[in-house]
């Protein structure tokens, strides 16, 4: 394994900038470690590969390693990241590989411009390496939904690496790539890395553009920067965030300053940082071994210099419900442009059936059963007779988790939580039961509907499974410099612990699961 | 429970154009319901709450009304199953009768 594959982005770009190591190279031993450990894009060698990766563009990613090495080499001014690979969720859109979602639906499709994001990082000098797998259209929390089979988690191949963006984190994880972009709509780059033992980053709603993000939940939907580190989760943040006139959701203001707050919060002082643990999220339901973890970072906060207290937030006990009615009801909207004329899969256009029918035969066939549900359950809480009992309660529910938040960050700067009850659950274990499955994101999605800043650090192993738990640290909108502070501050106390985990996991199958 | 019934899977099915399985109606109809009954916790949520659509303090975002670049028509037409003529070529949308 070579040493570069383990390297921060940071520290992959500080020697890349001073020409000690070229970006081919560097590109080249990540190529090598997907090659190695990914198995085909098709998932077919079981556990015996990761597939984070649906697509890798070797050659692409090669020529942008060179293009950015010529740049170093010429000596003009790069950015941060200049010549550093990065991963790519596969529902951003990229001009020159395909874009599927992981569903039947788009399997090839060759999308004709690039995500903003993506033409941010291009623009900045970074390498994309490939894209990655993802629950189908980003609904799920396991990676198991995708069309294309699951992502299996580096830490234990018999288990998930959560979801939906199970594929960015996991290449991550696993040292396939350095950094990644995911989107998390109700905890997908969150629940993600605290299960993979990353970091994961849902920045403030609007403060990264959705342009080119193929929409499942578009008042929810937020693209953020997976990574092993905080500083490398920021200096990307910075790279793709910003204000965009091609979203008009896109906030017009300055970014919050994350990078900076991430070095300020690694020189490991909180002190005067008014921390609030969430009292409704804990207690049933939660692993012992996870509420273990998250008391042991609560207690590091208070050895910082963070004054800790206790808040409620009552309301987030609609969260769930809420979220499970608007995501599925925008979705249900959002994906009737999937109706087998512009772009995609036709199926059964004989030359005699109808419009209509072809439309049905074709969504039916390239849509998977967790994207049928939601589409139906959408449709449901959309109609006539159950718009007010649902749709409308649930966005009434969302007004009373956003003054749950106003009113914590009165008395707190920062809320924490665990990021998931659970530890990685095994491969198949959810998957006949839709509501076990949506539990997974109970500690995620409060954030996702008031559109605040939240993100998910590692903050060590479960003592019951020896597998990784994360530590969600919340902030208000466009705040998002406060969740970097606390977390780069847990995060060097942590790393300069004895039992710190490794950085990058054996890769096996553990033979505790199934 | 909420009450969601076969017949209404496969009504739902067909206003959402998902030519479902009458297989699929038996799972999704036995899920639908149990993912309704747990969502319609909502309910409990006082009338008199205002609703929040979404959360970014923003209206009538605008740009100027000028022309900018758009697709090429090839680029458009690229990705379409089915393409005639620079047009995208779709199956009958009219019934046979008129």
């Amino acid at each position: 394994m070579s040493d570069m594959i383990s390297l921060d982005a940071a520290e992959l770009a500080r020697r890349i900038h001073a020409r000690e190591v070229s970006s081919v190279e560097v590109t080249r031993a990540h190529l090598q470690r997907i090659e190695a450990v990914d198995g085909p894009s098709d998932g077919s060698a079981g556990p015996d590969g990761v597939h984070a990766f649906l697509h890798v563009d070797a050659d692409g990613a090669l020529a942008a390693a060179e293009a950015a090495d010529r740049a170093i080499a010429e000596g003009g001014p790069v950015s941060p990241l200049a010549g550093v690979p990065v991963a790519l969720k596969d529902n951003l859109t990229t001009t020159d590989m395909p874009t599927t979602c992981a569903s039947r639906i788009l399997d090839g499709w060759r999308p004709p411009y690039d995500a903003t994001v993506v033409a941010r990082l291009r623009a900045a000098g970074l390498v994309p390496l490939g894209k990655t797998n993802l629950d189908e259209f980003a609904m799920g929390s396991s990676t198991e939904n995708s069309a294309f089979g699951p992502t299996r988690n580096p830490w234990d191949l018999t288990r998930v690496p959560g979801g939906s963006g199970g594929g960015s984190s996991a290449s991550v994880a696993a040292g396939e790539a350095p950094l990644a972009l995911g989107s998390d709509t109700g905890g997908s780059i969150r629940q993600p890395g605290a299960v993979t033992g990353t970091v994961g980053v849902k920045p403030t709603y609007g403060t990264v553009s959705r342009y080119g993000l193929v929409a499942f939940s578009s008042s929810l939907d937020q693209i953020g920067p997976c990574a092993r580190s905080v500083l490398d989760a920021a200096l990307l943040h910075e790279v793709v965030g910003g204000h965009d006139r091609c979203d008009q959701t896109s906030v017009n203001a300055p970014l919050p300053p994350v990078v900076e707050a991430a070095l300020a919060g690694a020189r490991g002082d909180l002190a005067g940082v008014r921390v609030g643990v969430v009292g409704e999220l804990s207690g049933e339901g939660y692993q012992p071994g996870v509420l273990a973890a998250f008391t042991d970072a609560v207690r590091t906060l208070g050895e910082l210099g963070a004054e800790v207290v206790e808040v409620s937030c009552p309301s987030f006990s609609y969260a769930l419900p809420a979220y499970y009615l608007i995501a599925p009801s925008e979705a249900s909207s959002n994906l009737a442009r999937f109706d087998a004329m512009r772009y995609g899969l036709r199926v059964g256009d004989d030359g005699e059936r109808s419009t209509d029918e072809v439309m049905s035969l074709t969504r039916e066939a390239g849509f998977g059963a967790e994207v049928k549900r939601r589409i139906m359950i959408g449709t449901h809480a959309l109609s006539a007779g159950s718009y007010d009992a649902l749709y409308g309660k649930a966005q009434k529910a969302r007004t009373l988790i956003v003054r749950d938040f106003t009113a914590a960050f009165e008395t707190c700067d920062v809320l924490v939580s665990p990021t998931t009850p659970t530890t990685a659950f095994a491969i198949g274990e959810r998957v006949d039961d839709p509501l076990a499955m949506y539990l997974a994101d109970l500690c995620t999605i409060p954030a996702n509907l008031a559109g605040n800043a939240a993100l998910s650090v590692p903050c060590g192993t479960s003592p019951d499974d020896g597998l990784p738990v994360g530590l969600q640290v919340m902030a208000p909108a466009l705040a998002d410099d406060r969740a970097y502070r606390v977390a780069a501050a847990y995060e060097t106390a942590r790393s300069s612990t004895p039992d710190a985990a490794p950085r990058i996991p054996e890769l096996r199958a553990l033979e505790t699961t199934r | 429970m909420s009450d969601i019934t076969r017949d209404d899977v496969a009504h739902l099915a067909r206003l959402a154009r998902l030519a479902v399985t009458d297989e699929e109606l038996d799972t999704f109809s036995r899920q639908i319901d149990a993912i309704v009954d747990t969502v319609s916790a909502v309910g409990d949520i006082p009338d008199d709450v205002p609703p929040t659509a979404q959360v970014v303090p923003q209206t009538n975002v605008l740009r100027a009304d000028a022309t900018e670049p758009s697709l090429p028509r090839d680029v458009a037409l690229a990705g379409a199953p089915a393409a005639e003529e620079g047009r995208f070529r779709v199956p009958r949308i009219l019934g046979e009768e008129l």
